[in-house]
């Protein structure tokens, strides 16, 4: 039996404009209506919005990114069902304006604040980064951010932070998802510190040039290229400085199997599959499976990091 | 009409049309047709599609005989071997989708597969014992293996619970589908035992009587 990939014709896809104009008509009519009533602001970009940015050549590798139908409509974002497009079709209950971010633990500065305030002046840069998910596929992803470091150093950690925690929303009115106890909500992630202020590992606010889809985590979300997937955390609003470990939610909820660090390791299985190889997204058939490459492909870059460290132990 | 000729001409016909519905929507899918489409990972889709079909229709086989011993239509068993068949089929169409358009072809990690992944392990073995099952369902078998066919066919039983357990394992945290399946299962396979014991009181009942 021959198969081949599904062809879209282009005239068939909505244009990414048509599709997120209902959104900006609405975004439009409110903030009309606000701005009648308040002095003239900035208006929140909505999803889709484009955004200014540079390109980083020196941080994207050289494949072909995945087509945006691809990154935004095959997700696992539990707090939205657990089916691959479930969260494409049910994450518009999201708000991702107004959205702030609380900062606790061991750093200097503490308190909330609004999103609006910690992205401004923030340099974006685009990243081609590969992204290989604990499942066995991958894509490659042109992610819009900024490194976490320059972010973490305006709180000023202290000597005591080791470990940097990060919480997504918990509204399971607006994540529906969060209503079955699959994992424990909210969803918690974490890094070492040295992992949290390299300089690979972003922190993400768009995809394509323009707004993150709220599938895809917005309006801020984590991205860690050399670790598995789970680990870059979406829809965040903690972030805290700890002197101990996090405890990650898929940690909690399968220890054997889902481990703190979640380094892309080929030589590692995961106790019910093979992480030798993974499938990439979008490829033609018969031509998608590759080999996983250690730490995704970004050994150089991040490999001393676990310097000495039995990475079968500490998976 | 009379009762053959009803199966023949209607109800095996079109039980036979909705078999072949899961196969026909999922080239639909994989060709684009109609405007249908199988999302971002196809391969995934129809793999996972091709099996649970097959596990509903191995469900459905094993409730044909609680269906018609309660409704009492005996005749229902006609559809029998055409849905465990079919069953059979799906099987056969997941795993080599598994093969071909997800492992391409890697015989070496089919091996290590089976080996080392427990769900592949079962899934397999499941696999392979339906083949004896397969093969000894014509009527010419049926007969040749006399009161042996149906100890023999009585594997359907594990099978089905390994083909459950095999979809239980491999999901990767939310287990409530899996669960479902498992339940219908047990509801299945625990009218069969409550039957057999039902029997077996009938039994000593009346050969008790017959003592006295």
């Amino acid at each position: 039996m021959k198969f081949r990939v599904p062809h879209i014709a282009p005239s068939e896809i909505t244009p990414q404009a048509a599709y997120f104009s209902r959104r900006e008509l609405l975004a439009g009519a409110l903030a009309a209506g606000a701005s009648a009533l308040l002095p003239a602001a900035e208006p929140p970009p909505a999803q889709g919005a484009p955004l200014t940015y540079t390109a980083n050549a020196q941080y994207s590798v050289k494949e072909t990114p995945n087509k945006l139908e691809e990154i935004a409509g095959y997700n696992n974002f539990y707090e939205f069902g657990t089916d691959k497009d479930s969260p494409s079709r049910t994450a518009n209950s999201l708000r991702t304006r107004p959205w702030s971010v609380s900062v606790y633990g061991e750093s200097e500065v503490h308190g909330t604040f609004d999103l609006e305030d910690l992205l401004k002046g923030v340099a974006l840069e685009e990243r081609i980064y590969r992204f290989r998910c604990v499942e066995a596929w991958s894509l490659v992803v042109p992610w819009v951010g900024f490194p976490l470091s320059t972010l973490l150093t305006r709180f000023k950690p202290t000597s005591r932070a080791k470990y940097v925690e990060f919480t997504t929303l918990y509204d399971p009115r607006q994540m529906p998802g969060q209503r079955v106890p699959i994992l424990t909500w909210p969803y918690v992630e974490g890094l070492r510190i040295d992992e949290a202020m390299h300089p690979l590992t972003l922190m993400v606010v768009g995809l394509y040039g323009r707004v993150l889809p709220n599938q895809d985590g917005a309006p801020l979300r984590l991205i860690v290229p050399w670790k598995y997937g789970f680990k870059g955390i979406k829809s965040i609003v903690k972030i805290g400085f700890t002197a101990t470990q996090p405890r990650t939610a898929w940690n909690v909820a399968t220890p054997n199997e889902y481990g703190f660090y979640a380094n892309v390791n080929p030589q590692v299985d995961h106790p019910r599959w093979s992480q030798a190889t993974e499938r990439r997204i979008g490829a033609p058939f018969l031509a998608a499976r590759r080999p996983t490459l250690p730490f995704n492909g970004y050994a150089e870059q991040v490999a001393s990091l676990y310097q000495g460290m039995d990475l079968r132990r500490y998976f | 009409m009379t009762l053959t000729q009803r199966y023949r001409l209607i109800y095996k016909p079109l039980v036979f049309t909705a078999c072949l519905l899961p196969v026909v929507w999922l080239a639909c899918g994989a060709f684009g047709w109609f405007g249908l489409s199988l999302g971002a990972d196809p391969v995934k889709e129809l793999e996972h599609e091709c099996g649970k079909t097959a596990l509903n229709l191995l469900l459905l086989t094993l409730a044909v005989t609680p269906v018609r011993e309660l409704t009492g239509q005996p005749q229902l068993l006609r559809l029998r071997r055409m849905l465990g068949l079919f069953a059979f089929s799906y099987v056969v169409l997941h795993f080599t989708i598994y093969l071909v358009l997800d492992l391409e072809l890697n015989f070496t990690t089919l091996g290590a597969d089976i080996a080392k992944r427990p769900y592949i392990t079962i899934g397999f073995t499941a696999l392979l014992l339906l083949i004896p099952l397969a093969v000894t369902s014509t009527n010419r078998m049926m007969r040749r293996l006399g009161r042996r066919w149906q100890s023999l066919h009585r594997l359907v039983y594990v099978i089905a619970i390994l083909g459950v357990w095999h979809f239980y394992w491999q999901v990767k945290r939310d287990v409530r589908e899996p669960l479902i399946y498992a339940g219908i299962l047990a509801v299945l396979l625990g009218y069969r035992l409550v039957r057999a014991r039902m029997r077996r009181q009938s039994k000593a009942a009346s050969t008790g009587a017959a003592a006295v």
